[in-house]
């Protein structure tokens, strides 16, 4: 059994379109953009929507749960991780990695549940554990 | 408008050093220049188009080489797309020979990771200015090896793609280097050996990743008329295409890549279908990557791809599919960290009936070469060629 360790997180690049999911963080919710335009959900959250270029977007808060839609452990690393895309219950899938868990049992199709996870000098990092 | 016959590849040249502690990136360059047109039988004041990629030529675009070489330009193209920028540029050159926007045309491709010591796969690679996506990536630390292996690990999932079937890519490549003095690994490697090496990042073994070397290499491409005023055998691009993928928003699919959108126009605008092919270049950074893109161009069907690769079906004289005789990536060498220009070298050689007698291809008029550029996790760029010997 290898047991997901904890590694320094690097701090997030935030700018102004991005703010407001950072603060978000802070506040132990992850935000997801939604074009009231076309009704797509997307992200990364961008001001315009990626599907229909309008700029009406809004932020919707994800309800944490997720499917682990493919994943890899590296192990050539000084503290071997779980890289993976989820696909939220919302429908986008997004890049984390999985914590809380034995690296060696992580599957594809596994449910999840969204974590945070401090970073160096920057705000809480959404990631996902198994149920 | 095609470009179909619109443009010939006359000179070619890939630098033997594979640990350039010695020289600098310029040099590298210009010494892979000369070497092209020394094979080209042209100088370097023939020069009037130069075809770059951003990412590793020192200084602004290629402004810095163009100065360092003392080139005088009609034309100058530094589209970055990562390792797939040569085979881009081959598309890109055709386009301004047949607009009459040059004549004589350079690529070239240099690099030394090797030297520089870099962690070229298993390290993040954090961007100086950000990108967009960086907030959402970076803290989770994609590197290379893990991004192409979660489209792997996916591959396998959804068709049943096994490590054993990956590995006969590199027990193919092996079986070609062996005949390349060049080759950084030039011993035979069996399956068992792939799938025993140690794990990089799950599928993914040490021995499905490609080598980490120096060097470079160049091609000089120019009109039909200065063509066939040369000594050279005639080699000339007769269809080409190129097309980005990405996260769709969200909507994301690993399991294909671009070639999906770059196969079928560079098909179509040559007049020719994958079955076609007497032999292949195929971007091989990791063994999952040529097993997609071979189903992508459609030399198989998606999901077969394992299957495909299986039993030594890509090595030359027992395989249908002859590909990278060169050693490729895999084994032969991956200057800059980038694969695409080399694709288009050892396709060019098994045109003119130039590369290794052991693995040369009997009467190969027809070849592809194809690559990927960026990741296949996240964004990325793929380009198709497909040459013909007159
Ligand atoms: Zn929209």
């Amino acid at each position: 059994m290898a047991e997901a360790k904890d590694r320094k997180i690097p701090a997030p690049a935030v700018n102004v379109e991005t703010q407001a999911f950072w603060d978000a963080t802070v506040q132990g919710k992850l935000m997801i953009k939604k074009c009231t335009a076309c009704g797509e959900p997307h992200f990364y959250p961008r001001n315009l929507c990626p599907f229909c270029f309008s700029d009406k977007t809004e932020w919707v808060e994800a309800s944490g749960n997720a499917t682990i839609y493919t994943y890899s452990v590296m192990r050539r690393a000084p503290v071997p991780y779980a890289i993976a895309y989820v696909t939220l219950a919302e429908g986008p899938t997004i890049m984390t990695n999985i914590v809380d868990c034995d690296l060696d049992a992580i599957k594809i199709g596994q449910a999840v549940r969204l974590v945070f996870r401090p970073s160096e000098g920057g705000p809480p990092v959404p990631m996902f554990a198994p149920v | 408008m095609s470009i179909k016959g619109k443009a010939y590849v006359v000179g070619i040249y890939e630098h033997p050093t594979r640990l350039a502690t010695d020289k600098t990136v310029p040099m590298l360059h210009a010494e892979c220049a000369a070497g092209a047109l020394a094979d080209a039988g042209l100088t370097k004041n023939d020069i009037d188009g130069y075809f770059c990629a951003a990412g590793d030529t020192p200084g602004l675009g290629g402004l810095s080489m163009v100065d360092y070489m003392g080139l005088k330009l009609r034309h100058l193209d530094s589209t970055d797309t990562g390792g797939s920028s040569y085979l881009l540029q081959v598309g890109h050159v055709a386009e301004a020979i047949a607009a009459g926007k040059c004549s004589v045309a350079l690529i070239t491709l240099a690099g030394r990771p090797r030297a520089e010591g870099m962690a070229t796969g298993t390290a993040p690679r954090a961007p100086a200015v950000p990108m967009p996506e960086s907030g959402f990536e970076f803290p989770y630390a994609p590197a290379t090896a893990n991004m192409y292996a979660m489209c792997a690990m996916r591959h396998m999932h959804q068709y049943g793609t096994t490590s054993e079937q990956m590995a006969w890519v590199k027990v193919a490549a092996s079986h070609h280097a062996q005949y390349n003095p060049h080759a950084m690994l030039r011993e035979i490697v069996t399956v068992e050996e792939v799938v025993n090496s140690p794990m990089i990042a799950d599928p993914l073994h040490r021995l499905d990743c490609c080598v980490i070397s120096d060097g470079g290499g160049a091609m000089i491409m120019t009109t039909p008329e200065i063509a066939r005023s040369l000594k050279r055998p005639l080699v000339k691009l007769i269809g080409a295409g190129e097309a980005p993928k990405h996260q769709m928003g969200g909507k994301i699919d690993l399991t294909y890549s671009g070639a999906v959108w770059s196969g079928p126009p560079a098909f179509a605008e040559a007049g020719v279908k994958p079955g076609d092919m007497k032999y292949a270049s195929i971007y091989d950074s990791f063994t999952i990557t040529v097993i997609m893109q071979l189903e992508d161009l459609g030399f198989c069907e998606k999901g077969q791809g394992g299957r495909f690769v299986s039993d030594g079906n890509l090595i030359s004289g027992t395989g249908k599919l002859p590909f990278n005789t060169d050693g490729g990536g895999l084994c032969n060498n991956h200057p800059s960290n980038r694969g695409g220009l080399t694709k288009v070298l050892e396709a060019v050689r098994q045109l003119r009936g130039e590369a290794h007698p052991a693995v040369q291809v009997k009467n190969c008029d027809l070849a592809l070469a194809h690559g990927t550029g960026g990741s296949l996790g996240t964004r990325h760029n793929a380009a198709t060629v497909i040459m013909e010997r007159e």
